[in-house]
C-alpha cells in the first residue's frame, strides 16, 4: 500500500503550474487535497507519471463572496466552506452538503474543486454545483474558459478536462432571496459516501414556483438533473395545499428518470426508491425554508 | 528528476532537516525515519484514522499525506502531547482514567482527533463528540469507553481553566 514512482513539482504560480502541467503531458495530475487521489495512488489504482502539487499556489486560496456570486479557488477545503458564515447564510445548501463529507480530518485537506474534478458518482459537490447552476472555470497555459456544472461532467469520474488543464475556480450564483435550500443524502454511515443523495432549490414568489432546481447524486453517472421533475414545479401554485402533490408527482417523477447504477453498496432499484423517497424530503425541507417575499 | 527532496520541518516542537523520496507518505517518514512509531498505520487509504496527525494545527491523515508536501510545516503526533516536564495531557489522563483504550492501536489517532474537537468545541455535547470521532475506527469496538473519556477530557479541561 505505497504509492508508486512518479515526478513531483510544487509550483508557487499559478503560471508555472499551468506550465508544469503542459508540460507533464498526458499522464500529469494535479494534486490539491490528495484525498482522492493519494488513495489510488497507494492502492495502485492510477499511477501517474508527473504529480503537480498545487498547495503551495497562494493565488488559487480564495473565497470571495459577491453581491451575486460565490467564487471558490481551487486550494479551498471542505473545512473552510465550513467555516464561512456567508455560505451557511447565502448558500446554505452547500454547507448542508459539506457537513455530510467524509470526516473532520479529511475535510480539512479536501477541496470542493478537487471533488468537482474527480466528479465521483457518489460525491456531494458536483451535484450542489449542478443544483446552483454553477460555473467552473478551467485554465491551461492558452488561457481560461468557463462551462456550466453540466457541461463539465462526462459521466462517471470523467469530465471534460483535457490533459494540461485544470480547475482553477468555481462559481455558484446567489439563489433569489427567499429561496429555500435542501440537500439530503443517504448514507450507511455518518460520513460514508451517499448511496443517493439530492439538492433542491426553490425560489418561490407569491404562492408561485418561479423557478426549481433539482440534482440527484450516487445514480453512477456524474450529477442527475431532473429536468423532468423541475418542469412539474414550476410556474405552479405552490402553498400548504399544494405542495404535498406536486411533491408526490416530482417525486414520482424522479424514480422514473433516473437510470441508477447496481453495486456492492446498493441495487439499482434501492437506489431508485431513495432517490424517490430523498426528493420528497429536500423539497418538504426547502419548500418550508422558503420565505420572506 | 531527483527522486528526493530536502524538507524541513517541525516536528513535537524539534526542528528536521531531512531528505525524502517525493511518494514518501508523512506516515512513513514520521515512523522510519524520525523513529517516530507511535503514529499507527492501519488501511493506508484515509478510511481508518489511526494515522492522523496535526499538521500546522489541524488534523490531517498522515498515510495521504507526502512526507514532501509536510516541508515548512509544523506537525505533532502522539508523541509531542506529553508537557515538556514529563506530564500526561490531559487528553491522555482522561483515557488512562476512563478505560478509552484497549489493544491501544488506534488511540493515537484518536487523541489527535479529540484534541482539534476540543480547540475549537470546549465544550461539546456527546453527539458532537460522535460525530467528531466518527472519522475513526477501533477495532476493538470499545467506542463507549472513548466517548466517555473524550468527554470527561472537555470537562477537566474546562475545570482547570477555571482555577
Amino acid at each position: 500500500m505505497k504509492a508508486p514512482w512518479f515526478e513531483y513539482q510544487a509550483p508557487r504560480t499559478l503560471e508555472e503550474g499551468l506550465e508544469t502541467l503542459r508540460d507533464a503531458g498526458e499522464d500529469g495530475r494535479v494534486l490539491s487535497g490528495g484525498q482522492s487521489l493519494m488513495p489510488m495512488l497507494n492502492m495502485r489504482i492510477a499511477a501517474p507519471t508527473h504529480l503537480v502539487d498545487i498547495n503551495r499556489i497562494d493565488a488559487l486560496n480564495h473565497l470571495t463572496v459577491e453581491s451575486d456570486t460565490l467564487r471558490l479557488g481551487a486550494l479551498v477545503r471542505h473545512a473552510d466552506v465550513l467555516r464561512s458564515k456567508s455560505i451557511r447564510e447565502g448558500w446554505s445548501l452547500l454547507a448542508e452538503a459539506t457537513t455530510q463529507i467524509a470526516h473532520i480530518a479529511i475535510r480539512n485537506r479536501g477541496t470542493v474543486c478537487g471533488s468537482i474534478s474527480h466528479n465521483d458518482p457518489a460525491a456531494e459537490h458536483p451535484g450542489v454545483l449542478a443544483a446552483y447552476d454553477g460555473t467552473v472555470v478551467i485554465a491551461s497555459t492558452e488561457g481560461t474558459r468557463e462551462v456550466s456544472a453540466e457541461e463539465f461532467s462526462d459521466g462517471m469520474m470523467s469530465t471534460i478536462l483535457e490533459p494540461g488543464e485544470m480547475v482553477i475556480e468555481v462559481r455558484y450564483p446567489r439563489p433569489a432571496p427567499g429561496a429555500g435550500q435542501a440537500f439530503v443524502e443517504y448514507a450507511r454511515r455518518l460520513g460514508d459516501f451517499a448511496i443517493a443523495g439530492v439538492a433542491a432549490i426553490l425560489e418561490v414568489r407569491n404562492g408561485t414556483c418561479e423557478r426549481a432546481r433539482l440534482t440527484i447524486v450516487g445514480m453512477g453517472d456524474g450529477p442527475f438533473r431532473a429536468t423532468g421533475a423541475e418542469n412539474i414545479l414550476t410556474g405552479e401554485t405552490l402553498d400548504a395545499s399544494t405542495s404535498a402533490e406536486l411533491f408526490a408527482a416530482a417525486s414520482a417523477k424522479v424514480m422514473d428518470e433516473v437510470d441508477p447504477a447496481e453495486d456492492v453498496h446498493a441495487s439499482s432499484g434501492y437506489r431508485r426508491h431513495l432517490a424517490g423517497v430523498l426528493t420528497k424530503r429536500a423539497l418538504i425541507t426547502a419548500f418550508a425554508r422558503t420565505g420572506g417575499v | 528528476m531527483a527522486r528526493d527532496r530536502t524538507i524541513t520541518c517541525k516536528v513535537n516542537g524539534r526542528a528536521y532537516e531531512k531528505s525524502v523520496p517525493v511518494r514518501q507518505s508523512l506516515a512513513d517518514f514520521l515512523r522510519d525515519t524520525l523513529s517516530l512509531t507511535g503514529t499507527h498505520l492501519g488501511c493506508e487509504h484515509g478510511v481508518c484514522g489511526a494515522c492522523t496527525v496535526l499538521m500546522n494545527g489541524r488534523s490531517v491523515r498522515s498515510c495521504l499525506t507526502l512526507a514532501v508536501q509536510a516541508d515548512e510545516t509544523d506537525i505533532v503526533t502522539i508523541e509531542g502531547l506529553r508537557s515538556d516536564s514529563g506530564e500526561w495531557h490531559q487528553i491522555q489522563k482522561s483515557f488512562h482514567e476512563n478505560f478509552g483504550l484497549q489493544c491501544g492501536y488506534c488511540t493515537p489517532g484518536f487523541l489527535i482527533t479529540a484534541i482539534e474537537l476540543l480547540e475549537e468545541n470546549p465544550d461539546p455535547t456527546e453527539n458532537e463528540v460522535r460525530e467528531a470521532l466518527s472519522g475513526n475506527i477501533c477495532r476493538c469496538s470499545g467506542y463507549s469507553a472513548i466517548v466517555t473519556a473524550v468527554m470527561a477530557a472537555a470537562r477537566d479541561m474546562l475545570e482547570l481553566q477555571k482555577t
